[in-house]
């Protein structure tokens, strides 16, 4: 898969005008922060070749047939959702991740003990200096 | 609700997890990742698809490329990357409604397009559009004339789909900028014709 972020911008566009992307129509490309940086981890990854698009694609596939095959009635399909548990399914899939590991440190984040059987993360919360805030508030949907 | 895992399910907690968890084992890079976004969200869009379809309008080797290899003659304008790599295009004509939809997993011409929309991805559309299209398309607000056939192409693993639209009676006198604005991501779709100006 070729690299993009130093493909040049091209010209500039004019972000009011009836071609203008991607918000035109009104429409903005990632309805909450975190959607955003769950893109940019699957297409960071399949770049770098942790995964390839293709396996992530499948691990996406088999999320939304999930969704749609069970899920309550009155839940909405949310698309970034699917792509967050096919992220991670993936990710753990390659081996660089436990998902235990990622409940543990979501357990952390949200600020509360992380379960019974795991009192020795050995994990600090430094180091990860990039200035984004998802927030931690719990989303509605 | 008793156990509160609804914060633990939250995506928004469990994607800073796994970035957290990916950088401390420098896995993704942060700042690689800010430029993906910025990219979507500012540089790559509807535009791109705009310019590629005024210039098969205005030019017609350009057009014939197009048709022939869509992934080099759009490459030539300058947008590749990822989703992007095979590209086909469909030419709308008086006979043929071509529409484009991805059943399994919304993939989408990012490159031309940009990211999808959220009716695109929805479940809604991509079932309605392969079961009954005509109609799907009526409920978005375009009328197929009845003696026009529709053809519905579901995106592959491999291939994604641009649809070159008719060029609206009225715009010989405008040059390829002036067309491209008159070119809608809907349309590139094949959900829209292009309005004359």
């Amino acid at each position: 898969m070729s690299a993009c972020p130093d493909r040049p911008a091209g010209p500039a566009l004019d972000v009011e005008g009836p071609g203008a992307p991607p918000r035109s129509n009104g429409e903005l490309v990632f309805a909450e922060p975190w959607e955003s940086r769950a893109f940019a981890m699957a297409v960071t990854l399949a770049d770098t070749g942790l995964f390839t698009w293709d396996e992530f694609r499948d691990d996406l596939v088999a999320r939304i047939a999930a969704w749609e095959a069970d899920h309550p009635d009155d839940e909405p399909f949310r698309y970034y959702r699917c792509w967050l548990a096919a992220l991670e399914d993936r990710v753990v899939a390659t081996g660089a991740l436990d998902a235990v590991t990622v409940d543990e440190r979501s357990a952390d984040l949200a600020g509360r003990p992380a379960g019974h059987d795991h009192g020795d993360h050995g994990h600090g919360h430094g180091g990860h200096g990039h200035g984004h805030s998802n927030g931690s508030t719990p989303s509605p949907n | 609700m008793t156990d509160a895992p609804s914060d633990r399910l939250s995506p928004a907690l469990r994607t800073e997890a796994l970035e957290q968890l990916l950088v401390e084992r420098e896995l993704v890079d942060p700042t690689v990742m800010d430029t993906f976004i910025s990219t979507y969200e500012r540089d790559v869009g509807p535009l791109n698809g705009a310019r590629v379809v005024a210039r098969a309008w205005t030019d017609a080797e350009y057009r014939a490329w197009l048709l022939r290899d869509g992934t080099a003659a759009i490459k030539d304008l300058g947008y590749g990357g990822p989703q992007g790599e095979h590209m086909v295009v469909l030419e709308q004509t008086e006979d043929v409604h071509h529409v484009v939809v991805c059943t399994l997993c919304s993939c989408y011409p990012w490159p031309v397009l940009g990211l999808p929309p959220s009716w695109y991805k929805d479940p809604a559309y991509r079932a309605g559009m392969v079961r009954t299209p005509r109609r799907t398309l009526r409920e978005m607000g375009l009328e197929v004339p009845e003696g026009r056939e529709i053809q519905v192409w579901d995106s592959s693993a491999e291939v994604r789909y641009l649809v070159l639209p008719r060029r609206p009676a009225g715009t010989d006198g405008l040059d390829a900028e002036a067309l491209a604005a008159l070119v809608t991501r809907d349309a590139m779709v094949g959900v829209a014709e292009v309005a004359a100006p």
